[in-house]
């Protein structure tokens, strides 16, 4: 037991949970937890808009696996966060969020920026607390870290009102903590693993789905000897993209409204689909009642609200990826296998050479799918791609191979433009010996870019490849394709400068008008030695293709 | 199939776990006929009967769905066919003349309700029953006007062995 200030006793909380970083800004009912933390260790990067700093969070905590931390002031910050917030619940990122509040007698009064936090985060966190006596602090900072990255992970966020931030008590720093309604079940059940296996065993078409639990739960290893045991080929959702090597020959790449036909094709006609962490997001099914229609489908997740949500489960397995597989490999290798036909994998190895997409255009202006290629090219597979949301999202997903979990960050449920370049910033601050390339849109790039402060101010040396074309693309698409090309309200006109802007803020900017100068602005960019926007102008009208349409079967592919 | 079914939760006892419960019903679309609050033998926890329509799917993810909330210590379905489900009612009813009067106490009576309060124009009737037979009371003083009704919502307990309970803590 110590007697301290209630600000003193959350940043030592902070620090014993081993927290590095936190992005954030400051405000008038934080100001005391920011004086104390000016003598912690802790590093606190000092983001231009509280959705940079709940993205910056995210992304750095997609990258380690664990929690990220980001701080804002009550009211209008504390807003700020919720977008943030609501894209890492629902992309099961473990983000730590906290906010300033005014002080207790205050509270309930309309007080000057005082905001209802608590009610507006609930529906987008894991779970929520505001702090109601100084002594419960260390508790309340433990069991919000435990929240946050057990389980299936989510944001967890901690308001604190300013008086308990300036007032003092005896505290006591708890190494475990007991919550009576949160345990989660890490092993699967044994007869639902051995029925699992048995049901694998008797397939004649099996298709493994995998999804952003497997990179979570650092199940790779385990996901790679199973495909391969059986051998089936392995789709995977946006989430899951980097989870199995997308250069393996079993992979199928990613399936969805935008993934690869043969994914697409592979899931349609499978007799077996087993479902490793993933919530069959309408994203990746298209309609429910066409997806994987012959399949028998096992559902290991560590969710079980996720079991019969989407799509019905035959046998649902409520686990920890890695550790349920690891189960079902120990099943497997004990069951005795027979000889399986090899005519499901020369179909589907087939497919992948039919459809393997063109990339190699030489046109002006440039096609995406050329930029796409000679980033990957550019990228060693440790470092980190993150994606703006739309178009220039759906191009890096569906032609960007990823060998790595953990290397492809993306806003999936949430679909939150504006997310890659913060996200990029957390990624970098969280591996700074890798490269991180933001696959932006201008529309997207737009929504956070005053976060190039950020990084320049602290030398966080990110690349931000615009696919620039003037449009918010994606929906430019869908008036397109469905209707009747009325482009209502998504042409953006010619402002910004991007390389100009790039410049007023002291990154380094170049614009890449010719396929040839690809490369070249690539290496540039790198060695520039600060943040880095290039700015690649392409066709305008250019859509991601294939498609599944909004509604329609995996396999009603068009484009 | 479309049918009620009780659902008890056994609930941290902090503030705004209602809120958690109620907004993540609204959210996911379910809909709540009938829900009651109150506390248990534990200190500190509190236990909510709810009611739900719905079929068995529906059933289960309002089941899932709850017991996601952190606060959330346990979940269960009863059947009601092995339980007792009681629900309390006050009833005020205007009573005109001394007729009006007799009768209504003499329907309280038969439906073994108690009069808890007498004024010259109306009295306030308490009743516990099932569904079906505060509905019945109800339709019966609706020949003498009903003046309020407040109803506690349903709530439901096992017969026998079985009991809703909350598991030992580590």
């Amino acid at each position: 037991m110590a007697e301290m200030k209630g600000a003193d006793a959350v940043v030592q909380a902070l620090e014993r949970e081993g927290v590095e970083v936190i992005f954030g800004i400051p405000g008038g009912a934080s100001i005391p937890f920011y004086d104390s933390l000016y003598s912690s260790s802790i590093r606190h990067i000092l983001m231009r808009h509280e959705q940079g700093a709940a993205h910056a969070a995210d992304g750095y905590a997609r990258v380690l696996g664990r929690a990220g931390v980001c701080s804002a002031t009550s009211g209008p910050g504390a807003t700020n966060l919720t977008t943030g917030l609501a894209n890492a619940y629902m992309d099961s990122s473990p983000v730590v969020a906290i906010t300033g509040q005014v002080a207790t007698p205050f509270i309930g009064k309309d007080a000057f920026q005082e905001t209802d936090v608590i009610g507006i985060t609930m529906p987008i966190t894991k779970h929520n607390f505001q702090v109601r006596s100084v002594s419960e602090i260390p508790e309340v900072v433990r069991k919000a870290f435990h929240i946050a990255q057990t389980g299936r992970p989510g944001p967890v966020l901690i308001d604190l009102p300013k008086d308990m931030q300036e007032g003092t008590a005896e505290v006591e720093f708890p190494e475990e903590v007991s919550l009576m309604g949160y345990r989660p079940t890490y092993d699967g059940h044994p007869k639902q693993v051995r029925e699992a296996a048995r049901a694998i065993l008797e397939a004649e078409r099996p298709v493994i789905l995998a999804g952003g639990g497997v990179i979570i739960s650092g199940a790779s290893e385990e996901l790679r000897q199973l495909a391969e045991l059986i051998p089936a080929p392995v789709v995977t959702t946006l989430m899951g993209k980097g989870s199995f090597p997308e250069t393996h020959p079993l992979s199928l790449g990613v399936l969805g409204m935008h993934g690869r036909r043969e994914a697409n094709h592979a899931v349609t006609e499978s007799d077996l689909l087993i479902a490793v962490g993933t919530r069959f997001s309408d994203r990746s099914t298209g309609m429910v009642s066409c997806f994987a229609p012959e399949a028998k489908v096992i559902h290991i997740d560590i969710d079980p609200a996720e079991i019969g949500k989407n799509v019905r489960a035959h046998i649902p397995v409520v686990g920890d990826a890695k550790r349920v597989l690891g189960q079902l490999l120990g099943v497997l290798g004990e069951m005795r296998r027979r000889e399986r036909s090899r005519s499901w994998i020369e179909k589907v190895t087939l497919w992948k050479k039919e459809f393997a997409p063109e990339l190699e255009y030489d046109d002006v202006p440039l096609k995406p799918h050329r930029v796409i290629k000679e980033i990957m090219e550019f990228l060693g597979e440790d470092d980190i791609v993150t994606t703006e949301v739309g178009q220039c999202q759906m191009w890096a997903h569906c032609y960007m191979q990823r060998s790595k979990p953990r290397t492809f960050i993306s806003s999936g449920g949430l679909g939150t433009m504006g997310f890659g370049f913060p996200a990029a910033i957390g990624a970098k601050v969280a591996k700074p010996e890798v490269r991180v390339v933001d696959i932006a849109g201008d529309g997207s790039f737009l929504m956070n870019i005053q976060e190039l402060a950020t990084a320049v101010v602290n030398e966080i040396d990110v690349i931000v490849a615009v696919f620039d074309n003037r449009y918010l693309g994606m929906v430019r698409q869908w008036q397109e394709l469905f209707y009747d090309r009325r482009y209502s309200a998504v042409d953006l006109g010619s402002s910004p400068d991007f390389v100009k802007v790039a410049e007023a803020f002291g990154a380094f900017g170049i614009r890449v008008e010719r396929p040839g100068e690809i490369g070249d602005a690539l290496k540039q960019a790198a060695e520039a030695g600060k943040p880095a926007v290039v700015d690649f102008v392409i066709e305008r009208e250019c859509n991601i293709f294939p498609m599944v349409p909004p509604g329609k079967c995996l396999k009603e592919v068009i484009g | 199939m479309q049918e009620e079914h009780f659902i008890v939760a056994l609930v941290e006892d902090r503030p705004g776990v209602m809120q958690r419960i109620a907004g993540m019903l609204r959210r996911r679309n379910f809909n709540i006929d009938s829900i009651s609050v109150g506390s248990t033998e534990i200190p500190g926890v509190s236990r909510i009967t709810m009611t739900v329509h719905g079929d068995r799917q529906t059933l289960e993810q309002v089941m899932k769905q709850l017991n996601k909330l952190i606060e959330v210590v346990k979940v269960s379905e009863l059947r009601q066919a092995e339980s007792v489900v009681r629900e309390l009612a006050l009833i005020k009813v205007s009573v005109k003349n001394e007729r009006a009067r007799a009768e209504v106490v003499q329907y309280a009576s038969i439906f073994r309700a108690r009069i808890v309060d007498v004024a010259k124009q109306s009295m306030m009737i308490e009743i516990t029953g099932d569904e079906e037979k505060l509905s019945a009371f109800i339709e019966l003083m609706r020949t003498y006007g009903i003046v309020e009704i407040a109803r506690t919502g349903k709530v439901i307990m096992a017969r026998g062995a079985r009991s809703v309970k909350v598991r030992e803590t580590r």
